[in-house]
Order: structure tokens, then sequence, then C-alpha cells
């Protein structure tokens, strides 16, 4: 148990933003309108979360 | 993952990252303004917008608009008749010093509807145009590119083992948190995350990136196979007066009806035999409009000798360039590729910074490899 809860902490996420980033630079390329939408609302999600961890780790506080 | 393996993957790592880094830099600092082609050379007044005519009237005669571009250009040859199918009021025209050179000489935007010459491309000056050189071969032509693949191949590898060092060098906490006790855990969980969150876009614009590096030698292929069978049992030599572009462009579209004009090679073009035009035609959804049907047409009699689908390496490389350009999802879609871009150049500059901190830091215990071969802080698991 105490080892699939590590896995899920450590591979969860990376694995989530793969398939979505797949998913994303897949959609546009098969279907207009709805297609684009998904795309970008796929890519906007690694995007979003390196951002995030960017801004974690400039911001000031201990070092 | 023992302590030997995990240094074999950590020198796979630094020495495809070392070696590709700063080619990396180069092509992902270019990259970013390439993204935004189309709307930059719009802002510099390079490309034009159409404007507004009656949409009933009759369309211009393309043989004219191929006339006055010769007129204009009485030392250069048509090369090509290009079409934007998202752009049906214009037609351009790509000149060249020969009907085969490499290089365009002249690019003419006409209006599909008055036939009017709209605007020239500044081809080969500016600023956009250096830095399409740099990211396509360095001013280096074919070897250039050549070695820019295999920059791209390398940073494939640098990216895999990247990934197999990235749960060892995780912190306890798990995926998205920063470790803040020192300077350089924080640079190498930013370094890490990041690396993770853009992994397989990165890969996706790296690996389509090589292939494109190939298009010479892939189109070389075809044309030396496919392309001179299909001229070859052709007749005609097409040195009649009369060829007419637009008739051969209707002849095209009639034998295809279901697709679009994409351009369309003029007689002696290395695209299509000595007496033919070949109007390449691609489909009308958006996957099939990024893929071609060559289209032969008889320069001499204007109709169709013959219709042959693309074999599949040059498919894949037509396959390849929407995904590495980022083109085919509207303007968000290039914002994203943008912003993950400028996250892949953090990527770079973060892991530059950790191997020079490693090598050259200030704290010896850091600089002596502290983490080298052993546990690094925080893993592995």
């Amino acid at each position: 148990m105490i080892g699939s809860k590590r896995f899920a902490r450590v591979w969860g996420m990376p694995l989530v933003l793969a398939l979505v980033s797949a998913l994303g630079l897949v959609a546009a390329l098969l279907a207009d309108g709805l297609g684009d939408a998904l795309s970008w609302a796929a890519l906007a999600l690694p995007t979003a979360v390196s951002l995030v961890i960017t801004i974690r780790a400039v911001l000031p506080g201990r070092a | 993952m023992n302590g030997r393996r995990l240094k074999v993957w950590y020198r796979v790592h630094k020495w495809t990252s070392l070696i590709c880094t700063v080619f990396m830099l180069l092509l992902f600092v270019t990259g970013l303004p390439l993204i935004f082609h189309e709307e930059i050379d719009r802002a510099l007044g390079y490309r034009v917008t159409a404007p507004a005519v009656e949409e009933s009237g009759p369309r211009a005669d393309v043989d004219a608009i191929v006339a006055d571009a010769r007129e204009r250009h009485p030392d250069e040859a048509v090369q090509f008749l290009v079409r934007e199918p998202e752009h049906p009021e214009l037609w351009f025209v790509r000149l060249g010093e020969s009907v085969d050179a490499a290089e365009a000489s002249s690019f003419l935007t006409y209006d599909a509807r008055t036939g009017e010459l709209l605007n020239a491309y500044p081809v080969g000056q500016g600023v956009m145009n250096v830095i399409l050189r740099l990211h396509v071969d360095m001013f280096a032509g074919l070897w250039g590119t050549l070695f820019l693949g295999a920059m791209g191949l390398l940073l494939v590898a640098s990216l895999v083992s990247g990934a197999v060092l990235y749960a060892p060098y995780l912190g306890r906490a798990g995926f998205g948190h920063v470790r803040r006790q020192t300077r350089r855990l924080r640079w190498l969980d930013a370094h890490n995350l990041v690396g993770m969150a853009t992994l397989v876009w990165v890969l996706v614009v790296g690996f389509t990136g090589v292939v494109n590096t190939l298009s010479v030698p892939i189109f070389s292929q075809w044309q030396s196979t496919q392309l001179a069978e299909m001229t070859a049992g052709a007749t005609g030599d097409g040195t009649a007066a009369d060829r007419s572009p637009a008739e051969a462009v209707a002849a095209a579209r009639e034998a295809q009806p279901d697709k679009a004009l994409s351009f369309m090679a003029f007689p002696g073009n290395g695209f299509t035999g000595a007496g033919h035009f070949m109007a390449y035609m691609q489909g009308t959804t958006p996957l099939t409009a990024q893929l071609l049907t060559p289209v032969m047409i008889d320069a001499d009699t204007g109709q169709v000798a013959a219709t042959r689908e693309l074999p599949w390496y040059v498919s894949a490389l037509l396959l390849s360039q929407p995904l590495h350009f980022g083109d085919y999802g509207g303007l968000p879609l290039k914002i994203l590729w943008g912003l993950l871009d400028l996250l892949a150049i953090g990527v770079l500059i973060s892991g530059l910074y950790l191997w020079l901190r490693r090598h050259w830091g200030r704290s010896p215990a850091i600089a002596n490899g502290a983490d080298e071969g052993r546990a690094p802080p925080g893993g592995p698991a």
C-alpha cells in the first residue's frame, strides 16, 4: 500500500500530464472547432503546472 | 535503482545535454519568433490582408496573374503558384533565378478577385530571414541542417535520460513540491519538475524537428524514384507556346474535386517534369489538409496525365511539420507553443546552472559531487 501511494505521488501527475499533452497535440490535428478548443485546454495544463512550479521556485523565502 | 545504474543514466543525461544545450538554446530562442512569423510579417507589412471587394464578382484570370509576375521580373522564372486554402482571396507566385533554383528570388501576393499585385515579400532580407536561417541551418546549408538534426537526437536522448533520473532526484513530498532549503535544491526541483511537465511537448517538437531536418534527403529520395517514374512515361516536352497555368489548375481541380490546391510546380521545376505542371492537392479536413496528392498535367494539352499518392515517408514528413510549427490550432495554440518554448528555455538554463554549480560552485560539498554515485538528497525511493 505504501509503495503504491509513493508511486502515485511520484508518477501520478507526470503520467496525467503526458497523456493530456499527447491529447492536446493531436486534437487540433484531427478536428477544427471542438478539436482546437480541446487542444488549447489540454496544452494549458502542463503550461499552467510548469508556471506554478516556476513561481514556487523563484518566490523569495528560505534559501 | 541501484547507485551504479543511476550513475550511468546521470552520465548519459549530462553528456547528451552538455553537447546539445548551446544549440538547443539557439533553436528555442530563434523558434519563439518563428512561431509567430505570420503575425510578425503582418505587423512589419511583409504580408497583407486582401481588401474587401464584392465577392460575387468573377475571379481574376490566373494566366494574367502569372503574366504580370513575369513582366515584373523578366530575368526570373515562375517556379510555383501557391494557395492558402484559408485565404481563397489570395494567389501567391514564387519566382526563382531559374525554374529549378532551390531558393526563391521573388514572392508576390495577388488579389485572386481583381488580379492586382498586393505585395512583394522581401525575400532573403530582414531580421526574420536571419532568424529563420539560424534556426534551419545556421547559414551552413544542408550540413548545418543535418548537424542540427543530430543535436535534436541528442535532445531526445537527454529527455529520456532526464525522465529516468526524475524519480531518484525527486523530493519526498512527490511531484509539485519545490524544496527551498538551498538554492541548488530549488533549481534542481524546478528543472526536474518543469522538465517532466513539459516532457511530451518537448519530445514531440524535438523529434518532429529532427524529421524536418531530413526534408531535403526525403524529397530527393522521392524525386529520384517515384516522381522520376511518374514523369518518365509521360509524353510532351512542354515546348508548346501556349502553356496555360489556369487550364492546368482547372484540370487538377476537376480531377480532384474534393481537394484544394496547395501549390503547383511549373514545368522544369524539381517538383515536376520538364513538360508538365504538377498540382499538389490537399484535403479539406484538418488532418488531410496536411497531406498532398500530386496531379500531373501535360503542359501542351492541359490534360491530366497522372495522379499518384505520395509515399509514406513524404507523408510522415508532411505530418511532422504542423507538430513542429504549432500552426494548426489558431492563435491560442501558438501562444501555448510560445509559453512552452519559454519553459523549455528555462529547463535548459536551469540544467546548465546545475552543472556549472556542481563544477565551479562555491560550496565544496556540492562541487565535489555530494550526490554523485551516492543517493541524491531526497531520493532515491
